[in-house]
C-alpha cells in the first residue's frame, strides 16, 4: 500500500516538472510588458530596468526557470506585480474562499447525482429512469454560468430570496453564509451531479446483472438488502474514485461561477490576473490547480484501493 | 492476405450496421436535426431578412420582447434575433475549428505515440499527462491570455486544450490494435511501416474519433462562450452567444431578456452535439452499446 503510494508520487515528479515548464513558458510568452503599467505614466526606463533586475527577466530564460523552480520548490510562488503580496499568500486566502464553494456544490452532486443514479438503476426503463437521465442531460448540456444569471434573475432580481452575489466566511457568519452559496453551488454542483448520476446509473446496472446479486436474490434475500448490502457497496467503489477526480475539476470549474456571483475566489483571481497581465499570480495559479489535480488524482488511487478489499489485501 | 480482406469485409458490414443503429437511434435522430438547424441557421444567416446585427439603434434601446423584436433589443438597439443568428456563425465556426485543430494535432501524435513506443511513446506520455493535469477551462484561459483576447486565439486555445485528450484516445486505439492479425498480414506482404500505419491501423481508430470529437463539438461551443463571457473570446460589436451574455449580464435588472435567448441557444446547441454524441456512441463503439 505505502509502496503504490511512494509510486504514485514518484510518477508525478516528471509530470510537476512538465506542468511547471509548460507554466513557466506559456507565462513568458504573455503579450505585453507588465513593467509598462508598474512603471506608471511616466515609465522612467531606469525604473523599468531596475523591476526588470529584482524580477531577473534579464538573465537567460533557463537561468530564470530554474531560479524560479527553486523557489517555488521552497513555497516562494514570488510576489503579485500589481500589488506585491506574495502569491502563495493570495492563493491561500483566494483558495479558502473557493473550497467552501466546492464543498458546497460536492455536497450538491453528491447529494443528487447517487441517489438519482441508483434509483434510476432501480428503476430501469420506468418513468423515474426516464427522467433523472432527461434531467442529467439538461444538467450536462446547459451552460452553468447561463444558469447562474438565470437563478440570480428569478431568485434574487424576481422573488427576492436570496441575495445575487458575494460571499461571507462559513465560520464568521453561517447564516449569511448559507444564503451567499446555495445559488452558486446548486450551480456548480448540478453539472457534477448529472456526471455523477449518469456513472451511478451505470455502475449499477453493471453490478446488478452479476452473478453474485443474481445467487444473492436466489438464497431469497429481500430487495433492499441486495441492494444496499451487495450490489451499492460494489458500485460506489469507481464512484468515490471519480468523485474525487471531480472535486479537483470543481476547484477549475469555479472560475465562471465566481465570475457570475462576484465571489472573491480562485476562479477570480486567475481572471483579474490574466486581465492585468499579472505573471506571478497567473503562473502560481495554473500550478496550484494542476498539483491539486494531481494530488486528487493521487488520492482517487489511493481510496480506490481503500475501498477495494480485493486490492488492499493484495 | 485473407487475413486483410477478412478484415475490410468485416469493417464494412459494421459500418453498415452502425448507420442502420444511428439511424435508429432517437437521440441520434434529435440531435442530428437540432445541429442541422443551427448549421442552416448559421450558413443561411446573410440570406434571411434581419437587420444588421452591428448596426446600433438609438431609437430602441433595450427594448423588450415584442412582435417587432421577437427576442428584444440590447443596449445599443441592436435586434437580439439578429445577434443570435449571426451569433450561431461565431459559436459553431469555433466548435468545428477548435475540434480540427485538435484533430490535426491530438490524431498524428497519438498514432505516432502508440504505433513507434518506446522512448517516443514515453516523452508523449508525460507531456500528455502534463497538459491533462491542467483543467481544460484554466489551461484554455491561459493560452487564450498568451495569444490574446480573439475569436481565432480562443478557438486554438480550446484547440489545444483538447489535444492531449485526443492523443490519449488515439495512442490506446492504436495499442489495442496494433498486434491484431490483419496488422500482421499486412507486415507479412512486405507494407511499410507508415504505410500499415495509415492504410491499415489509421482507419481502425476512426469510430471513437468520430464520437469524441462530437462530444468535443458541444465542449468547444460552451468553451468559446465561457471565454467570450470573460472577455477572451470573441470581442465587441461581432456576436458571438458568449460575448452576448458577457454585455447582458450588466443588464440584468433593466433589461432580463438580454440573458435568456444567448443563454438557450448555447443549452440547444450543446444538448444537439451530446444527443448526437450519445447516438454515435451506441453505433459506433460496440463495447458503449
Amino acid at each position: 500500500m505505502l509502496a503504490l503510494i511512494g509510486r504514485r508520487l514518484l510518477i508525478a515528479i516528471p509530470t510537476l516538472f512538465l506542468v511547471s515548464l509548460f507554466v513557466f513558458s506559456l507565462q513568458r510568452a504573455l503579450p505585453g510588458d507588465p513593467f509598462l503599467v508598474i512603471a506608471g505614466e511616466e515609465r522612467d526606463p531606469e525604473v523599468i530596468a531596475r523591476l526588470r533586475q529584482i524580477y531577473r527577466l534579464d538573465d537567460p530564460i533557463v537561468v530564470q526557470f530554474f531560479a524560479w523552480l527553486g523557489q517555488v520548490i521552497q513555497g516562494d510562488f514570488g510576489r503579485s506585480l500589481r500589488t506585491g503580496e506574495p502569491v502563495l499568500g493570495l492563493i491561500i486566502q483566494k483558495l479558502g474562499v473557493t473550497f467552501q464553494l466546492a464543498v458546497a456544490s460536492m455536497l450538491v452532486a453528491v447529494g443528487i447525482g447517487i441517489p438519482a443514479g441508483i434509483i434510476a438503476a432501480r428503476r430501469k426503463d420506468t418513468l423515474a429512469d426516464y427522467s433523472a437521465s432527461a434531467v442529467a442531460l439538461f444538467g450536462l448540456s446547459v451552460p452553468h454560468f447561463w444558469l447562474g444569471i438565470m437563478l440570480i434573475l428569478l431568485v434574487s432580481v424576481e422573488l427576492r430570496w436570496l441575495p445575487a452575489s458575494g460571499f461571507e466566511s462559513i465560520f464568521s457568519d453561517p447564516r449569511a453564509a448559507i444564503e451567499r452559496l446555495i445559488m452558486p453551488a446548486f450551480v456548480l454542483g448540478g453539472g457534477l451531479a448529472a456526471s455523477l448520476m449518469r456513472h451511478t446509473r451505470s455502475a449499477m446496472l453493471e453490478v446488478l446483472q452479476s452473478d453474485y446479486v443474481r445467487t444473492a436474490r436466489a438464497k431469497g434475500l429481500a430487495e433492499d438488502a441486495v441492494i444496499n448490502r451487495h450490489a451499492l457497496r460494489n458500485a460506489l467503489v469507481p464512484i468515490i474514485t471519480l468523485s474525487t477526480i471531480l472535486f479537483g475539476e470543481l476547484l477549475a470549474g469555479a472560475v465562471l461561477t465566481e465570475q457570475v456571483f462576484t465571489i472573491p475566489g480562485f476562479g477570480k483571481l486567475i481572471v483579474d490576473a490574466v486581465f492585468n497581465r499579472d505573471y506571478g499570480v497567473v503562473q502560481g495559479v495554473v500550478l496550484c490547480t494542476a498539483i491539486g489535480f494531481i494530488a486528487m488524482n493521487l488520492l482517487a488511487d489511493v481510496l480506490y484501493i481503500l475501498v477495494n478489499p480485493r486490492l488492499r489485501d493484495s | 492476405m485473407a487475413a486483410i480482406a477478412a478484415g475490410a469485409a468485416k469493417a464494412n458490414l459494421q459500418g453498415r450496421g452502425s448507420l442502420r443503429k444511428l439511424l435508429l437511434s432517437r437521440s441520434a435522430r434529435i440531435g442530428g436535426m437540432i445541429v442541422l438547424i443551427f448549421v442552416a441557421m448559421a450558413l443561411l444567416a446573410p440570406l434571411l431578412p434581419l437587420t444588421d446585427p452591428l448596426k446600433s439603434n438609438f431609437l430602441a434601446i433595450r427594448k423588450p420582447p415584442s412582435e417587432l423584436y421577437w427576442f428584444g433589443t440590447d443596449e445599443l438597439g441592436r435586434d437580439q434575433v439578429s445577434r443570435l443568428v449571426f451569433g450561431a456563425q461565431a459559436s459553431l465556426l469555433a466548435g468545428i475549428i477548435s475540434v480540427a485543430i485538435a484533430l490535426a494535432v491530438g490524431v498524428p501524435i497519438g498514432l505516432i505515440a502508440g504505433w513507434y513506443g518506446g522512448w517516443i511513446d514515453v516523452v508523449i506520455s508525460r507531456v500528455t499527462e502534463a497538459l491533462l493535469a491542467c483543467p481544460f477551462l484554466i489551461l484554455a484561459i491561459a493560452l487564450a491570455a498568451v495569444l490574446g483576447p480573439s475569436l481565432t486565439n480562443a478557438m486554438i486555445a480550446i484547440g489545444l486544450s483538447f489535444a492531449p485528450i485526443l492523443i490519449r484516445l488515439v495512442r490506446g486505439q492504436v495499442l489495442a490494435i496494433k498486434n491484431e492479425e490483419f496488422v500482421d498480414g499486412a507486415r507479412a506482404i512486405g507494407g511499410g511501416k507508415l504505410y500499415i500505419l495509415f492504410r491499415h491501423v489509421a482507419p481502425n481508430t476512426l469510430s471513437p474519433i468520430i464520437v469524441q470529437s462530437t462530444l468535443f463539438m458541444a465542449q468547444a461551443i460552451v468553451l468559446e462562450a465561457a471565454l467570450s463571457f470573460l472577455g477572451l473570446g470573441q470581442q465587441p460589436p461581432s456576436p458571438s452567444w458568449g460575448q452576448m451574455l458577457n454585455v447582458a449580464k450588466n443588464f440584468m435588472e433593466q433589461a432580463p431578456w438580454m440573458s435568456v435567448a444567448p443563454g438557450v441557444a448555447i443549452f440547444l446547441a450543446v444538448l444537439g452535439f451530446n444527443l448526437l454524441g450519445d447516438g454515435l456512441r451506441d453505433a459506433l463503439d460496440p463495447k458503449e452499446s
